[in-house]
């Protein structure tokens, strides 16, 4: 089982490896990064919080782009291409596939996160930044667990959707996902049984990725603690653990014509 | 000795439409057992539903009704897979690989030592008669031909007791057609039983020991192909040749027997008639218009006779 599921996130990974397409993603991130640190001279003082606010932010958006863009494609690439077909007939259960393409992708996701890092780390050196440098990795790791869940939500979308409409809703998702805990308190504060129930709802059912905002905060120089970085990686295990389970069972239903 | 392929009364309906409600039948209660070490031949026209019947067992698509079993194990065990190949129609690869590292992955797929592996692969890739020097190129690179033989090749990694082939013989050139036949008959002679499936109808008929005929999801002929092919039209046909003497001469023969066609030959004359009971007249007046009697065959019909007449109306 797990040397299937080994197998295939291997050759996930080397697929992202050979697509230029990535590389010019995380390419343009670390071109941003660098443009932050010459705007950083417009803002007298203040060079290491817009390097660390440009760098990380555009580290999140291309992250959720490449998790959205790759995620809903991941599967519905394989049965168009109809590379599935010479998979399946091999010993492999559909379990397996979906988890070893997703655990290649997060893969590919860490080394993106990782190299962007660097390149933001880099950034703040070069303005004599170096504490934050070091700083922004507790940050850095909680935007890799909230791109593993955007990953999740993507391929959960795309085992029963067409990419497009998986796209759409994966970034309505993470929208609603930054916003679900801001609502729930507005609901709360409204008073209103049906705005309680409802955003209650959202609340529950979505991701709450209000977890993972710490960027603003990263740029003050702080770093999430160690207990922060336990709970909040906790709650992804938990939450993409449900997410991988729910797309298992409509894949394993799937007609692959 | 059990069968290698069981099924029973496999049925598919398509859903069409929005709401899914329209349903095409694409198989309709099919029966077909293959025996061991037999390449069976699955034939019929395009949409008659032989790539469904093979994407069924393979575990691609699930079937409406009735059920199938490969190597004795109910198609839902995937565990089975590990005991057979199957090469798809117009097979597709990852691209961005080369076909050693699609067999090396395939081959880690079965479980196989990464020894093991390079071996098999290399020695794979040799079989289908791919050029050493196109090994570690990437497949984006190859051409349809190449393509199929590396189909062909991955669908052997695991050494199986049954291999399956959707048109086998697409894509490849006259030269490449040779080769992947020879190979596929080699396989049994290994003692492997082959499921394919072709529309190269001389293929079939140079290949398999058994074949199907489905038309419109339903089985309209099966069994060994010599018995097919010697059918009742088959049986009563008869092509007689003569010499020393013309077509001309003979024109007493279809006048006598209705539907005998005579025909001139360059040493003489063929006399095609049905019913044997025919066979005297037609010699005797042979011997009355002076010529001698060469031959007296039955004509078998071809396979290609036999497939127009089981998949059309006509």
């Amino acid at each position: 089982m797990f040397r299937n599921i080994l197998a295939i996130a291997r050759n996930t990974f080397r697929e992202a490896v050979r697509d230029r397409v990535l590389y010019n993603l995380v390419v343009f991130v670390l071109l941003i990064t660098g443009c932050a640190v010459f705007l950083g001279d417009l803002t007298a003082g203040n060079e290491d919080r817009t390097v660390t606010n440009i760098g990380l932010s555009a580290m999140l958006l291309f992250g959720v782009f490449i998790s959205i863009f790759v995620g809903v494609s991941l599967v519905s690439k394989e049965i168009e291409k109809k590379t599935l077909y010479t998979i399946f007939s091999k010993p492999v259960g559909r379990g397996q596939f979906i988890v070893g393409k997703y655990l290649g992708l997060c893969l590919t996701l860490l080394v993106n996160v990782a190299v962007m890092g660097t390149g933001v780390s880099l950034a703040l050196f070069y303005v004599g930044s170096g504490s934050l440098a070091a700083s922004i990795w507790g940050t850095v790791t909680l935007i890799f667990l909230e791109l593993t869940i955007v990953t999740a939500v993507a391929i959960l979308f795309s085992s029963f959707s067409t990419p497009a409409l998986s796209a759409l809703l994966t970034f309505l998702v993470w929208i609603i996902g930054h916003f679900s805990a801001s609502l729930k308190d507005l609901a709360d504060g409204l008073g209103s049984a049906a705005a309680q129930w409802i955003f209650g709802f959202i609340y529950y059912v979505f991701p709450n990725l209000s977890h993972f905002e710490f960027v603003t905060l990263a740029a003050r120089g702080e770093s999430p603690s160690a207990g922060y970085l336990g709970g909040v990686f906790l709650y992804t295990l938990i939450f993409n653990t449900i997410l991988l389970a729910i797309t298992i069972v409509i894949f394993r239903r799937r007609n692959l014509k | 000795m059990k069968n290698v392929i069981e099924i029973r009364g496999l049925s598919k309906d398509y859903e069409k439409g929005f709401w899914k409600k329209k349903k095409i039948r694409a198989l309709d209660g099919l029966d077909l057992d293959v025996a061991p070490g037999q390449i069976y031949g699955f034939l019929g026209g395009n949409g008659a539903g032989k790539t469904t019947t093979i994407k069924i067992l393979m575990g691609l698509i699930f079937p409406s009704g009735g059920t199938a079993k490969i190597l004795g194990k109910d198609i839902s065990d995937v565990e089975v897979h590990s005991r057979i190949g199957y090469c798809p129609e117009n097979p597709y690869f990852y691209d961005y690989l080369k076909a050693t590292e699609l067999m090396d992955y395939f081959g880690q797929l079965f479980g196989l030592e990464a020894s093991k592996r390079k071996k098999v692969s290399e020695d794979l890739l040799a079989r289908v008669g791919l050029e050493e020097k196109d090994w570690t190129k990437q497949l984006r690179k190859f051409s349809k031909g190449m393509l199929q033989r590396v189909g062909i090749a991955q669908s052997l990694v695991n050494d199986p007791e049954l291999v399956v082939l959707d048109e086998p013989m697409s894509g490849l050139d006259p030269v490449g057609r040779r080769e992947i036949r020879e190979l596929i008959a080699g396989l049994r002679q290994a003692g492997k039983t082959v499921f394919m499936s072709s529309h190269i109808l001389s293929d079939i008929e140079a290949l398999c020991d058994n074949v199907a005929i489905l038309r419109s999801g339903t089985l309209v002929a099966t069994g060994r192909l010599e018995e097919l092919l010697a059918s009742e039209d088959g049986d009563r046909a008869f092509e007689i040749s003569a010499n020393g003497v013309k077509a001309a001469e003979l024109i007493s023969i279809p006048e006598a027997i209705s539907g005998a066609v005579v025909t001139e030959k360059p040493s003489g004359a063929s006399i095609q008639v049905f019913g044997d009971e025919n066979i005297g007249t037609v010699l005797t007046e042979i011997k009355k218009a002076g010529g001698n009697v060469v031959s007296v065959q039955p004509v078998r019909q071809s396979l290609e006779e036999l497939f127009v007449k089981e998949t059309t109306d006509s």
